[in-house]
């Protein structure tokens, strides 16, 4: 069981660093998709015994991270016309070299946190460490909103892992909760996005400083 | 005696086999297309017209043009022989016989570049300056590959280091090396050996002034680097140690025709990516390997 974890994990911390290093915007949203779906999974492979409201989460969390908020992404990015993210505020190769050293940093952080003996072989924490970390990396270091959003989903997604953690004392409910908060935040950035273009025919938040009338 | 008996026939085998694998590579971008493609030998019919023609050189080049381009060849040669085919071992072992593998390997890049700005000619001095900045990236891979493999095995000969398999991480070292394969002999995301257009070549604009025999050495000597390298990647992430001597022959054979025909697919599928693009996936190859040396350690030590 925790060697299939482990290699789902590793996928999403693999995924992580795809996401860091992609520069079109549409791959960016395929990436923070796959991982919602790996995610949604996790919850499956780490109940042993079927239980309808871990299924009932599981599916949700695939549809939502995995179609809606996806969806809703490319429609803003159709009605923004941008597909990509030229110069970004940290470059590409940079991003990918800090992410990676972030990586290592989480793995060797989390040997040090006090962490109960079912999950000291897991790489759930580290992994929850890194994709936090990747999201914050891309949230500073992206120009776009767009893209901005993708590093908000990836950062959701490491607070996810970290929740699997605590599987067995927190009722599904409340990822049901976070869920849609998250589904509703994706929506209404979304229309965000459409203002700020129509504002200012960019979607670069860099011209966002700036006080107006 | 005997060992005299063996190196030569290693030679025979490295200098025959080689130029086989680009003509692999030919005809499976033959068959994704839908052409009947070049023959299978065609790179022997080449080298042996080459080797009859005349030499032309250009007026600035010293003797050094000619020397350091059969260096060159020379060095990729002596690397090879340091590399173990599988069972049939090597027939010079010694500890840290990799290092000097992968500078051998370096040198013959440093004598290419030296001969392609000892022509004069300023296009040749940029794609000498393109060849080793894309190598600087390279060579970082493929020194964390080899430090991958030497922490899996606790030992610095490359017959220990290549015996077992990569353990845990041999996809993620599989990838990092068959990234850096693409690289090292020029193949397709990075460069295209069929273009001539002058802005995209990387290796060939080094060689355009080679011709006759130089230019049969370099030909040869980029055959043999890309056997060098296939073999390399096979035996480093299958575990042909543990396999009975023809089992491990066999599957090494079959590597090395696999690795090809990937190279062919690869070719095929994708398109050479722009020059800004290199380092990216350079870095990723390295960052594959820095990760395959993370899973070693790791397991090394629990």
């Amino acid at each position: 069981m925790t060697d299939g974890l482990n290699l789902l994990v590793g996928l999403a911390m693999g995924l992580n660093l795809v996401a860091l290093g992609s520069s079109r915007l549409p791959s960016l949203i395929q990436v923070a998709a796959v991982q919602g779906v790996v995610l949604g999974v996790m919850p499956l492979v780490m109940e042993p015994d079927f239980r309808w409201m871990a299924v009932l989460i599981a599916v949700a969390t695939m549809a939502m991270k995995g179609l809606v908020i996806p969806a809703l992404l490319r429609r803003a990015m159709r009605t923004a016309n941008i597909d990509r993210d030229l110069n970004p505020l940290i470059g590409f190769v940079p991003s990918l070299l800090v992410g990676a050293a972030g990586m290592i940093a989480a793995v060797l952080l989390a040997r040090q946190l006090p962490l109960l003996p079912e999950h000291q072989e897991s790489l759930l924490a580290p992994g929850a460490l890194a994709s936090v970390f990747t999201g914050l990396l891309l949230l500073v270091g992206r120009s776009k909103a767009i893209s901005q959003v993708c590093g908000y989903l990836i950062l959701e997604n490491g607070i996810y892992l970290f929740g699997l953690l605590l599987i067995h004392s927190t009722p599904l409910l409340v990822e049901g909760g976070i869920l849609l908060d998250l589904t509703v935040a994706v929506f209404v950035i979304g229309i965000i996005v459409d203002r700020i273009q129509r504002a200012f025919d960019s979607l670069d938040t860099r011209k966002l400083t700036v006080l107006r009338e | 005696m005997t060992s005299f008996l063996e190196i030569t026939i290693r030679l025979a085998v490295w200098l025959l086999l080689a130029p086989l694998l680009p003509g692999i590579i030919n005809k499976v971008k033959a068959w994704v297309a839908g052409r009947r493609g070049p023959p299978l030998l065609q790179l022997y019919y080449d080298l042996a017209k080459l080797w009859r023609k005349g030499v032309v050189l250009s007026t600035l080049a010293s003797p050094g043009f000619l020397a350091a381009t059969a260096f060159s060849w020379v060095a990729v040669l002596a690397a090879a022989l340091l590399l173990p085919l599988g069972p049939w071992g090597t027939s010079l072992s010694f500890r840290g016989d990799v290092l000097l593998l992968v500078y051998l390997l370096a040198l013959a890049r440093f004598c290419t570049a030296g001969a392609a700005l000892e022509t004069g000619s300023a296009f040749e001095g940029m794609g000498a300056a393109r060849e080793v900045s894309y190598a600087v990236l390279a060579e970082a891979a493929i020194i964390t590959a080899v430090l991958t493999l030497s922490v899996q095995s606790r030992s610095l000969s490359l017959e220990a280091m290549l015996a077992p398999s990569a353990g845990a991480g041999a996809a993620l070292l599989a990838a990092g090396l068959f990234t850096v394969l693409l690289a090292e002999n020029c193949r397709v995301p990075f460069d295209d050996p069929n273009t001539h257009l002058e802005l995209t070549m990387i290796h060939e604009v080094m060689v355009l002034d080679h011709s006759g025999p130089a230019l049969a050495a370099v030909l040869h000597g980029a055959a043999m680097k890309l056997l060098l390298f296939s073999a390399l990647l096979v035996q480093a992430v299958l575990p042909l140690g543990t396999l009975p001597a023809a089992a491990a022959l066999g599957v090494l054979l079959g590597g090395v025709l696999a690795v090809a025909v990937g190279v062919g697919l690869v070719e095929s599928l994708l398109a050479r990516y722009a020059f800004r693009r290199v380092p990216l996936l350079l870095t990723t190859a390295f960052l594959l390997c820095v990760f395959a040396l993370l899973v070693a350690w790791k397991g090394g030590a629990a």
